[in-house]
């Protein structure tokens, strides 16, 4: 998805000059070609992320739109109180691009796993939260979000090659969007572990359990009212995220669930423990955590057999 | 002529009262006795440095002109001195300074950019040069000719953020920011050099790249001369280190480490303006 949001960047900046782009030394192999073909808006700063957000407030308020690449939690945490007090309190238009969230750097550990950047930036209210679920995604919500007023923070997925059959770059803020339709249960994904949400549902479906699977990419605008709807739709709603359970996605859906009398019950599946010290690949990490298809399935199956 | 010359010439045409040290310092003890509110000591400590920013050696033609400097005043704490300038340049009615840190007032104990003539929300201290720096970098990528002056406390030198910026602005040759220090020794708990020595301080901003220069922060007419005589095209970032007194201009506040946090009672603050005044 890395590939999707500079391509799409590289791209948007030949026709807009406001666009710059900032990274703290990270994005080796990635940022080359912007680098060489917009010489003048290519900024490496150096390892120095809280400089990164504070540079940026200073062009955005000068009419610049810069967007700032690091690691997701580098990026979300390091700078955290300058982006809180530059872009959000002056409402600038920063872009703050995190990459890979939640296990994606795998065997990197736990200093590169993002865990906690929704539950931080989704809280929020001047910060407008996109977590694309593929490369298409990417670059639709790239592309339709990137000269909205005030900040934006983008959580990109490092896999290229992720792909979420029937989404097709669908993007719209505020708004879900649904890649399976199925009555007995509803599944809520965000981000690259929607892969392994469709692909639980793909099992399930051989036990003959039909889920509908909705991606929610636009965390903040939260798309409230789709939510409500198909809360009134299933008595089953699993939220599917690699995060803490705390502050992201559940969370959201919880929040959203509990105002008014549904009979949907929420099960948020996430990571439960803090800052797990297995080193591994995403794909054991994730299976460690519960997050893999094979996992969520059986975590679905169990749940629906105790609900009767 | 210049396009930066016709600027000037409206700028120096506004209405307004002469920024003056003694006007200056008179409104940080009006204001603060009023409102009941410290700070005073860090407010007293810039007097000197705000007259000869705001007297003239700024260009700011409106505040929201694209090509006029920006001065951002990072160690936000003393924005009294801030917002007694921009009073005497016409900016703020006396009515608006009347409501210092008032219910629903937008001048509070520290900056806020949505009062016309603040440029950024400050009072987190080590944030502000790196704004200064994003903006002197706009400048130089627009083809601007306006400038970014930043203030900081040289108790805010302890923060690591600054560095970042200090060493940001020297590789990338931004000779267009200017930070000023004020380097008035003090902190909230005590002396800098007890607290954390931040000595030689000039020495540290020179090893990082830039250009800098030591002036009494008291006289107004050396800060001017320092701070016009820089060139944009130096290939060097400016800072200069401004020797102060916190609490200057009233004696028993001077050098003391409780006037970073206390207000005035009515002896002081009748003391403290019969010293003012008698240095007018």
């Amino acid at each position: 998805m890395r590939r999707a949001f500079v391509n799409t960047l590289l791209d948007i900046a030949r026709s807009d000059p406001r666009v710059v782009l900032m990274t703290a030394d990270l994005g080796f192999m990635v940022l080359e070609e912007f680098q060489h073909t917009h010489q003048s808006r290519f900024f490496n700063v150096g390892v120095a992320e809280a400089n990164m957000v504070g540079l940026a407030t200073g062009l955005a308020s000068c009419g610049y739109i810069p967007f700032l690449y690091s690691i997701a939690t580098f990026a979300s945490m390091r700078g955290y109180e300058q982006i809180r007090n530059g872009p959000i309190l002056h409402r600038l238009p920063v872009r703050i691009v995190g990459i890979g969230g939640g296990f994606e750097y795998g065997h990197a550990g736990p200093t590169h796993a993002a865990l906690e950047d929704l539950g931080i930036t989704r809280i929020q209210p001047g910060l407008t939260v996109i977590v694309p679920a593929d490369q298409m995604q990417t670059a639709t919500a790239i592309r339709k979000t990137y000269d909205l007023p005030g900040p934006i923070y983008y959580r990109i997925g490092k896999n290229d090659a992720c792909v979420i059959p029937a989404l097709e770059g669908r993007f719209t803020l505020g708004r879900i969007d649904i890649v399976r339709e199925g009555s007995n249960l509803l599944i809520i994904s965000t981000g690259s572990i929607t892969a392994e949400a469709v692909a639980a549902a793909g099992e399930l479906s051989r036990d003959g359990i039909e889920a509908t699977v909705a991606v929610v990419s636009s965390l903040r605008p939260a798309p409230v009212e789709d939510l409500r709807n198909l809360f009134s739709k299933f008595d089953l709603a699993v939220t599917v995220e690699e995060h803490y359970l705390e502050g992201g996605l559940g969370s959201l859906v919880a929040e959203v669930a509990a105002e008014r009398r549904f009979h949907c019950r929420v099960v948020r599946c996430g990571v439960e423990h803090s800052l797990p010290p297995e080193i591994g690949s995403t794909a054991y990490l994730r299976e460690l955590n519960g997050l893999s298809a094979e996992s969520l399935a059986t975590r679905i199956r169990e749940t629906l057999r105790s609900a009767g | 002529m210049t396009p930066r010359a016709v600027l000037y010439i409206i700028y120096s045409m506004r209405v307004g009262q002469p920024v003056t040290p003694y006007a200056i310092r008179k409104i940080i003890l009006e204001e603060s006795y009023r409102a009941h509110v410290g700070h005073i000591g860090s407010a007293l400590s810039i007097a000197d440095i705000i007259a000869a920013l705001f007297s003239d050696l700024l260009i700011i033609p409106g505040p929201r002109h694209p090509e006029r400097d920006r001065f951002i005043l990072s160690k936000g704490h003393a924005v009294l001195a801030l917002y007694a300038a921009l009073h005497l340049k016409g900016v703020l009615t006396r009515a608006q300074l009347g409501t210092y840190c008032g219910n629903g007032t937008l001048l509070g104990s520290h900056p806020e950019h949505t009062l016309e003539g603040i440029e950024f929300s400050t009072g987190s201290l080590g944030h502000g040069l790196a704004i200064g720096a994003g903006v002197a970098l706009s400048a130089r990528m627009s083809g601007g000719r306006y400038r970014s002056f930043v203030l900081v406390s040289d108790a805010e030198c302890e923060e690591g953020s600054l560095w970042e910026t200090v060493m940001f602005a020297a590789h990338h040759k931004l000779s267009n920011l200017v930070a000023i220090v004020d380097n008035n020794g003090q902190q909230a708990f005590g002396k800098t050099r007890d607290i954390i020595n931040l000595d030689p301080l000039a020495q540290k901003w020179q090893a990082f790249g830039w250009d800098v220069r030591e002036v009494d922060g008291h006289n107004v007419s050396e800060l001017k001369n320092t701070l016009c005589g820089f060139s944009a095209d130096s290939g060097r970032p400016h800072a200069v280190i401004a020797d102060t007194v916190c609490g200057k201009g009233v004696s028993f506040m001077e050098g003391k480490v409780e006037w970073h946090y206390l207000p005035l009672s009515d002896e002081q603050y009748a003391v403290a303006m019969k010293e003012i005044e008698a240095s007018k």
